[in-house]
């Protein structure tokens, strides 16, 4: 750490001279001068005024500059806000410890003082996978008493899912039940969450550093250190070349998944396999001009689109910079709140929760102006309440070391009707039917440690990827390719239709012949009278399957959460079960402690 | 057993026949391929012995390079031929066939140039089951394709229903005695179980041997005085000879074939010539004995010399006829005379023997489907349900809905005019008398279109004919997209072969009676040269023609190509 005038006692002469003798210091030295300085200290026992204060009094309370962060992340957000804090607090003088929830040994949790907490919420309200152990072990009986513990939760979500930021709520309450007293308020982040958890952070930071000797000068912008190393970034996009964009199933599929190939070159993004990509991508422009026409504004009026003041176009920022595809509860009670209508108050009254949430299910904001009409003054107020568009996250299906300045996705395009009227996922559907190549997308790399190939290239991996889930196994295998890992693979591949559906299928075939591949298994549920699905290929297997888990396999599951993770889930344990001869508790812990040893990883959406 | 004065020309084997000699009897690993889930394709080596089990693997070639983009292998699939002599199919079995080609298949079915249904668009694991159900119809795929004896031909004929009758049994004890002895089939799509060979067990194929044939082998059998399955066309030909309205025995002809390469003059085709006369009975006895001399002297170094043809124009007709003698053990009988009015079909109704109606129905093309208002298909599956006498696929790609009594013609005759279903009397005789081979998209030989382009061609060249008061002018015209002539356009008044996408060879002069080959007019050339050329030339026909001349011989007489007298003359 670099002593400065901010996050130390010392004065700029006093830094300077302390930051270049304590670099050249042995080990041993310093413990030597630590002892001297102490013993100097207390031998003087003066009770001057300049003496260093390492310890600040607050309310007679003795405050810890010991911070462990625990992180729960699925998708990475998590984690990086958690870098992001650590790092900040550092700046600050803080002695960081930080982790994600299973790697943190849960008897530190007694001896913890200042517990900060970032989490996300999956799915319906579920805890992410890294955090499922941890967030048993604190909600079971052996949880201890945590008197004494300060505590702040940064709790991620989705305000369109029905339990938003569950899982950070479920942590705050129960760390308050166990003893902690909050040091700041939980905050709860939508999908922009940048400013909301800047907020907190600095929250945090006031908190813990309040009565301590220049805490207030130490808050200030130490800028995150995290993404620093480029300058592109998820509040900073890359502007990427769209090289190609092929839709990947045959003629006559009920599915259009397009393989897209961006440029990466000049942005100096790196990623690794199991890393994401971030694109912000545009509304349908049909869409906003039919928003547009039920609202009484002029679309080339000029708004305020950002806190920073930036201006736009009124149709131009319902295409950029909103989201108005999906209708969030907070949405509607700002809303209700600007408009007075009396039927949205209704709706809003206790005891209709069910009628609201079965309203805003597969509806948008024109079918919202449609039923209750608009709201607000103006268009600037109109806007004001609607969230930031939100970035979507794809898992990369390609190697740097195979496409050095590319990147490549798998995007399965969405669309399904509702309420009478066609449905288009907003960034897969500008994918399939809008880009072409050439067109500039913006982009940022989200990386994602959860989900990483074994550190040991000779572990055997077992991959399940049914769909798009197939994304991050391409990256997987091309990256193997380069690197000559020795390991061997094994590929669980599922979709509708062979001959339309089988996707990337020629390079599966390729890495099989080559032996990148070791072994692939699919399943076409829709070939045959019988559905037939990754699961069921496992089941057929799972004496080899055990096998390979017993020789050290590490299993990645990618793609659809609802029904295929938990059905792959549950087969594994079933399989465990069988081939181990276990009970099913004990087939639960073998799969846990795979979890917990990181062979066991998912990427589910 | 070997004869000294004649020997098979040296060489080493083509890579077809190494892979038969691997195969432990047609069995090389098509188990196992056949169960792999990664690709709907099976290795070459495989796809060559596929070939004797009645298959072989194709894609779509529409989409060849469309789905190469798209990182999806070929759109693979089989065709699959049954062996069904004669072409007879009972209502069950058609409506086995129909169900199957909407189950697994592409949806229609295919009417061949030999008489039999011919499946597009089967995918690999439903290529088990899809054989099972044709195996439990009582008919099979075996040696429909390979390198062995292929399906059987027999005339239709429908008024001369005695004589169809023990005709047709002929070809079929034919077609069974000259099947191939292996256990392969059997164990790969039936689930027979495998009998540990045992050295006794070893001589698993009398007949053929470990290395079967060096090419396939075509047999028909023609009734004068129609050739409508072209004799002249086969390996080895029997034409019926019936005295006193009895069946006194059969000329044989030997070394016909269509088959040709584009620009090697040492491939052409031939027509079988007769050498003699047997009694009925002698049929299997002659058969079996060409066979082993083709087994023995045919060409198994390169493939496209390895036909029977050429082995007889190799050795010369009398010694290959010596040596058949030789190994019957007797002599065949001196051939005796017969005459054939033409190669076609006769569309409508007819009746026979014992007041039996048999209807030729006009299949352009050969393909049964629904399409748009036509619904040939649903219509022939309605007929099937209600039939009691069987159907008759002809050597021209058309169906004989046979053996109706008069009672049950009432009821067909709805049914045909219900779907609109008819002898083609509203087309021009030319149409009725066209052939095409399917060719694109699935053949993986062909270089140009022909059943989903001839019809098209038609369409216009019918406006010539009308100009030229043609229309009930029946004149053979095939067209074939690559020079192994699946549609026999040599034996066509008008002949096409694919040369690359729209572009053709034009032959003219073969026999209306099949019984002279054509000749290339002109090479290399598309649809507006075509027609030019057509217009002047049946504009002469109809003006300069002799009373009764067909247009084949038309064009030889008024000096516009050269008589082809062998096939070993077509090139010059």
């Amino acid at each position: 750490m670099q002593l400065q005038v901010s996050n130390s006692p010392f004065n700029q002469e006093q830094a300077e001279l302390l930051n270049s003798l304590l670099p050249s210091l042995t080990e041993t030295q310093k413990i030597w001068l630590s002892g001297y300085l102490t013993a100097s200290l207390s031998v003087s026992n003066t009770s001057s005024a300049d003496a260093p204060v390492l310890e600040a009094q607050s309310g007679g309370k003795t405050i810890s500059k010991e911070v462990t962060i625990l992180y729960g992340s699925q998708t990475g957000n998590a984690q990086g806000l958690a870098e992001n804090a650590a790092s900040k607090l550092e700046g600050n003088g803080f002695q960081v410890t930080i982790s994600s929830m299973s790697d943190f040994k849960v008897n530190n949790l007694k001896k913890t003082e200042n517990l900060l907490i970032a989490v996300s919420t999956h799915g319906e309200g579920d805890p992410p996978d890294n955090t499922l152990s941890f967030h048993e072990y604190l909600h079971g009986r052996r949880a201890p008493s945590l008197e004494g513990l300060r505590y702040s939760v940064l709790a991620l979500g989705d305000s369109s899912y029905e339990f938003f930021c569950e899982t950070g709520k479920q942590f705050d309450k129960r760390l308050e039940e166990l003893g902690g007293t909050r040091l700041f308020p939980r905050m709860d982040c939508d999908l922009d969450y940048d400013e909301p958890a800047s907020e907190w952070l600095e929250g945090v930071i006031s908190s813990l550093s309040e009565g301590q000797v220049s805490s207030a000068a130490a808050v200030p912008e130490a800028k995150a250190s995290v993404g620093e190393k480029t300058s592109y970034s998820r509040t900073n996009p890359f502007k990427a070349e769209v090289l190609e964009n092929i839709n990947l199933n045959g003629r006559g599929s009920n599915k259009e998944t397009h393989h897209l190939e961006l440029s990466l070159e000049g942005s100096g993004l790196t990623f690794e396999p199991g890393d994401s990509l971030g694109i912000y991508p545009k509304n349908d422009s049909d869409l906003v001009d039919m928003l547009l026409m039920e609202l009484d504004w002029d679309p080339e009026e000029t708004v305020k689109v950002n806190k920073q003041g930036e201006l736009r176009q009124f149709r131009e920022s319902l295409i950029s910079d909103f989201e108005i595809t999906v209708l969030t509860k907070s949405l509607i009670e700002q809303a209700a709140q600007l408009s007075g209508n009396e039927d949205l108050k209704e709706l809003l009254k206790p005891g209709n929760e069910e009628r609201l949430k079965e309203y805003r299910e597969g509806r948008d904001l024109l079918d919202f102006v449609r039923d209750f009409g608009s709201w607000g003054e103006s268009a600037q107020e109109f806007v004001s309440i609607l969230r930031k568009m939100p970035a979507r996250l794809y898992s990369i299906a390609s190697s740097l070391s195979a496409y050095p300045d590319e990147v490549h996705l798998t995007i399965g395009a969405v669309r399904y009707e509702s309420h009478g009227r066609e449905r288009k996922g907003v960034c897969s559907i500008l994918c399939a039917d809008r880009l072409q190549p050439g067109d500039l997308l913006p982009i940022y790399i989200q990386h994602n440690q959860n989900f990483k190939q074994p550190k040991n290239p000779d572990t055997p991996i077992i991959m399940v990827g049914p769909g798009t889930g197939i994304a991050p196994f391409r990256s997987f295998i091309q990256d193997r390719e380069e690197s000559e890992a020795k390991g061997k693979t094994w590929l669980f591949f599922g979709d509708q239709h062979f001959v339309t559906d089988f996707l990337y299928q020629t390079e599966w075939q390729k890495w099989l012949k080559t032996g990148v591949l070791t072994k692939m298994d699919v399943a076409f549920s829709r070939d045959t009278d019988e559905k037939v699905y990754v699961q069921d290929r496992m089941r057929e297997q799972s004496g080899e399957l055990y096998e390979w888990l017993q020789k050290g396999a590490a299993v990645y599951i990618c793609g659809d959460e609802k029904n295929m993770a938990h059905d792959v889930h549950n087969t594994l344990i079933e399989i465990i079960e069988k081939e181990g001869n276990m009970s099913h508790a004990d087939a639960q812990a073998y799969l846990e402690d795979m979890q917990q040893n990181k062979r066991y990883q998912r990427d589910v959406y | 057993m070997v004869n000294p004065l004649l020997k098979a020309p040296a060489g080493p084997p083509s890579d077809v026949e190494q892979i038969k000699e691997r195969s432990d009897y047609l069995r090389g690993t098509l188990g196992k391929v056949m169960q792999d889930r990664i690709s709907a394709g099976i290795p070459d080596d495989d796809n060559r012995l596929m070939k004797h089990h009645g298959s072989y693997l194709q894609d779509d070639r529409d989409l060849r390079n469309e789905r190469q983009k798209q990182k999806l292998e070929p759109a693979y699939q089989f065709m699959l031929r049954v062996r069904m002599a004669g072409g007879v199919a009972q209502p069950s079995q058609w409506l086995v066939m129909d169900d199957l080609a909407q189950k697994y298949g592409n949806g229609t079915l295919k009417l061949t140039t030999r008489q039999t249904f011919q499946m597009h668009g089967i995918l690999k694991w439903n290529m088990k089951k899809t054989i099972q159900e044709i195996h439990a119809s009582m008919l099979d795929t075996i040696a429909a394709c390979g390198d062995v004896n292929r399906n059987v031909m027999c005339n239709s004929i429908p008024f001369q229903s005695e004589i169809h009758s023990e005709v047709y049994e002929w070809s079929k004890k034919l077609s069974d005695y000259l099947l191939p002895r292996t256990r392969a089939y059997h164990e790969i799509w039936l689930d027979e179980e495998k009998v540990v060979a045992t050295p006794e067990l070893e001589e698993v194929e009398p007949m053929y041997g470990k290395l079967y044939l060096p090419r396939k082998f075509k047999i028909g059998i023609a009734v004068p005085p129609s050739n409508d399955i072209d004799v002249y066309s086969q390996d080895l030909g029997f034409i019926a000879i019936v005295e006193n309205g009895k069946l006194v025995g059969f000329n044989v002809a030997i070394g016909g074939g269509m088959g040709m390469t584009h620009g090697d003059k040492a491939t052409y085709p031939q027509l079988a010539k007769v050498i003699g006369f047997c009694q009925p009975d002698k049929i299997l006895d002659v058969a079996e004995k060409i066979i082993t001399i083709q087994r023995d002297y045919g060409n198994r170094s390169v493939r496209k010399n390895a036909r029977f043809k050429y082995t007889v124009d190799r050795l010369g007709l009398e010694p290959v006829k010596a040596e058949l003698e030789n190994r019957l053990g007797w002599k065949l009988g001196e051939a005796r005379t017969y005459h054939f009015d033409n190669n076609g079909d006769r569309y409508g109704w007819v009746k026979g023997m014992q007041g039996k109606w048999h209807f030729t129905l006009f299949v352009e093309g050969g393909r049964i489907a629904d399409i748009n208002d036509y619904k040939l298909m649903t219509g022939l599956r309605e007929i099937a349900k209600i039939h009691t006498g069987d159907f008759r696929l002809t050597a021209n790609q058309n169906l004989i809905i046979a053996d109706v009594s008069s009672q049950e013609k009432e009821k067909i005759i709805e049914l045909l005019e219900t779907y609109g279903l008819t002898d083609g009397a509203h087309h021009s005789a030319l149409r009725r008398s066209s052939i095409a081979c399917v060719a694109l998209p699935t053949c993986g030989l062909a270089m140009a279109e022909a059943e989903r382009y001839l019809p098209v061609l038609i369409d216009k060249i019918e406006a010539i004919v009308d100009e030229n008061g043609l229309r009930n002018e029946e004149i053979t015209i095939r067209m074939t997209g690559c020079p192994n002539g699946c549609a026999r356009h040599a034996l066509g008044e008008i002949g096409f072969i694919g040369k690359a996408p729209g572009k053709y060879n034009m032959y003219l002069g073969a026999a209306f009676d099949g019984s002279r080959l054509s000749k290339m007019y002109r090479e290399n050339i598309g649809e507006e040269e075509i027609l030019k050329e057509l217009r002047v030339l049946l504009s002469r026909y109809a003006k300069e023609r002799q009373q009764g001349e067909h247009f084949g011989d038309f064009v030889i007489n008024a000096g516009i190509v050269k008589e082809v007298t062998d096939g070993t003359n077509f090139h010059d």
